[in-house]
């Protein structure tokens, strides 16, 4: 579909080359971003789970968003797409303010979302999942729907759009099984294929890779890819590095529901900031026996104390 | 009463004003549950509604026959929309709980103490159906025989047949077009996952309002037609009308447009003639005193019917109709 992208293929080189004069800073400003957002936050219970001051994602380029596990990445994915509410905070697309707007008007805006657990609709074929993703159907609105002339051409022409995504992603031959007889990996594809359908300028996946066989990764990695060439934007959360450094134009790095690094991939996996956040502060220091006992020392006191401060 | 009286009266019931209703109902089921994943309870809530404003705005009220009909139509909207309100953004348990409260409370009410001179306490509404009873073409006793057969209905009971399954062609044919449509997509899309089917921007919770809306609305038929076969008196309405009606939907196959029809028929022949079979067993003493008697072997027909109903789930969920390659697939 690189006719009625957004953007035409040629700017994508463009877009990759701009990345190298953003600042690697947290909430860095960006050329041309597609999506904002300001203060959010969003507690559960005590846990602060994303507190995010400023990011911007810069349109046209794939950006990685890592972090260890229980960083806040799935939460604030939730957030921006409508299907979790931020305590506070603001986002906007593409210039237009869109917080707190349900995940079906996100959608519509051209913001798609894929899940982490792939949610294929398991009793309808490929075919029909594919179909659902097209938006502005005249046969879904309940009034027209029972009169097949309003809707025929419409379908048919979803069908077509459909048939070639299905031909792209390889799974055109599957086109009539039920989705729930594909394997987890083709399910990733049907998925990401299925978001196609509803034409998005931001494709938003939450980990592509997780439950991938390694020789099915290397096809899903091209098609991720192919978004950014037919003009798309991509956002995607990541645990395999391996993905990220090959990928991604520019990575995201949260801890702790914050944003502390960003940067081109091979900087900011060098980043001091980082590394301690995945391995620990001291992950490189090594431990004394003098060390040990101090600890345990301190340790054996704080329970004492802690004994007798009990009423 | 003869052998061959059990099998030609369970074949009456098997196509009889009962299974005319309870059909009503299970298609209503169809689109709920079968098609868009809603669990209702309360299907006799909607019939009652629609039952109940025909027989009071008559009966009680002294308006026409027509508008009654309208006024049920528009309380079954009504009852929708309240009953949906607060639950369907929820999980699909609310709906659940809300629905078997409310199809209890408004029983309850209706058939109150306080509001005896509206709706007649328990003993029901009546004397409301002239406008319908003065379209009946036929006169006598209709029906047909073949051979040794004897098989015939009055001819209220045989007008009220035609009229229903009238209905339910047209009903079977409304949720047929439906649900080949992309409105049906997104609707069995939402029973399958409906975070999917938000994220591509689809308004679930308006897909699921129009769908508790439908079917309750073929629930209100069910009511209206509950309503002409006899008088209608709160413990038509019971829950056990509404767990009939579930397993007349599950018998013939969810998610299928003729399941709630078969279930209907394969139903209704089954629960008259188990009765009917009983009853003469004790009386002929075929089955001795000692093991059941008569008042025993009426109850004997819910105890056949739930080992029927267990034996189902087991050997065959899908029902009559349904699709063993879609069973096959873990949903969740």
């Amino acid at each position: 579909m690189p006719d009625d992208s957004p953007m035409p293929a040629g700017t994508t080189a463009a877009a990759v080359a701009a990345v190298a004069d953003f600042n690697a800073e947290p909430g860095s400003p960006k050329a041309d971003p597609i999506l904002t957002a300001d203060n959010v936050s969003r507690t559960f219970g005590g846990l602060k789970a994303v507190d995010v001051e400023h990011v911007e994602i810069q349109r046209g380029i794939i950006t990685a968003l890592i972090g260890p596990n229980g960083a806040g990445k799935t939460t604030f994915f939730n957030l921006l797409t409508g299907f979790d509410r931020p305590d506070q905070g603001s986002w906007s697309f593409n210039g237009a303010d869109i917080s707190g707007q349900p995940a079906y008007r996100v959608a519509r805006l051209g913001m798609v979302r894929t899940f982490q657990l792939t949610k294929a609709l398991a009793r309808l074929t490929v075919l029909e999942n594919m179909r659902l993703g097209a938006t502005d159907q005249r046969g879904e609105r309940l009034w027209g729907s029972m009169l097949k002339f309003l809707w025929r051409d419409q379908e048919a022409s979803i069908t077509e759009q459909a048939l070639e995504l299905l031909d792209r992603f390889q799974l055109a031959a599957k086109h009539e099984d039920f989705a729930g007889s594909l394997s987890g990996g083709q399910r990733k594809l049907l998925e990401m294929a299925r978001a196609l359908m509803a034409k998005p300028e931001l494709v938003m996946l939450d980990e592509p890779m997780a439950g991938v066989n390694p020789a099915l990764k290397q096809s899903l990695l091209g098609h991720v890819k192919s978004l950014r060439s037919d003009g798309m934007t991509v956002l995607f959360v990541e645990h395999d590095m391996d993905m990220v450094r090959d990928i991604s134009d520019w990575v995201i790095v949260m801890a702790q529901g914050r944003i502390i690094a960003e940067g081109p991939p091979d900087t900011v996996m060098g980043d001091a900031r980082v590394i301690n956040a995945y391995l620990g502060a001291h992950h490189d220091a090594e431990l004394t026996i003098e060390d040990e006992e101090q600890i345990l020392a301190t340790a054996q006191d704080e329970l004492t104390t802690g004994q007798e401060d009990t009423p | 009463m003869s052998w061959l009286d059990v099998f030609t009266q369970s074949f009456e019931q098997m196509l009889g004003p009962s299974a005319v209703f309870y059909c009503l109902a299970a298609i209503g089921l169809n689109v709920h549950f079968g098609y868009t994943g809603l669990l209702n309870f309360g299907q006799a809530a909607f019939m009652m509604v629609a039952a109940y404003a025909l027989g009071s705005m008559v009966a009680t009220w002294d308006q026409s026959f027509w508008l009654g009909i309208l006024v049920g139509f528009g309380g079954v909207i009504v009852l929708a929309v309240i009953l949906g309100l607060p639950t369907l953004r929820l999980r699909a348990d609310y709906l659940a709980i809300v629905t078997i409260a409310a199809a209890e409370a408004i029983r309850q009410v209706l058939g109150s103490v306080s509001l005896v001179e509206y709706f007649n306490g328990q003993d029901g509404l009546f004397g409301f159906q002239q406008t319908f009873e003065n379209l009946n073409p036929y006169n006598g006793s209709v029906g047909f025989t073949l051979g040794g057969f004897s098989i015939h209905w009055s001819a209220y009971d045989f007008f009220v047949m035609t009229v229903g399954w009238i209905l339910i062609a047209l009903s079977c044919m409304i949720v047929y077009l439906l649900m080949r449509s992309p409105w049906g997509r997104v609707v069995k899309s939402i029973r399958e996952d409906e975070d999917a089917v938000r994220s591509l921007g689809k308004n679930v919770y308006a897909y699921k309002m129009q769908s508790l809306t439908i079917g309750g609305l073929f629930g209100g038929l069910a009511g209206f037609m509950t309503a002409l076969a006899h008088n209608p008196s709160p413990s038509d309405f019971a829950t056990d009308t509404t767990f009939f009606a579930w397993t007349i939907l599950l018998l013939g196959g969810a998610a299928r447009v003729f399941g709630p029809v078969a279930g209907a028929i394969v139903f209704w022949f089954f629960i008259s003639g188990l009765d009917l079979f009983f009853d003469k067993a004790t009386s002929d003493n075929l089955i001795p005193d000692a093991i059941m008697d008569a008042n025993q072997a009426s109850l004997m027909r819910l105890i056949v019917l739930g080992l029927v109903l267990m034996l189902l789930m087991i050997f065959r969920p899908q029902g009559i109709f349904g699709d063993r390659r879609e069973l096959a697939i873990d949903a969740r």
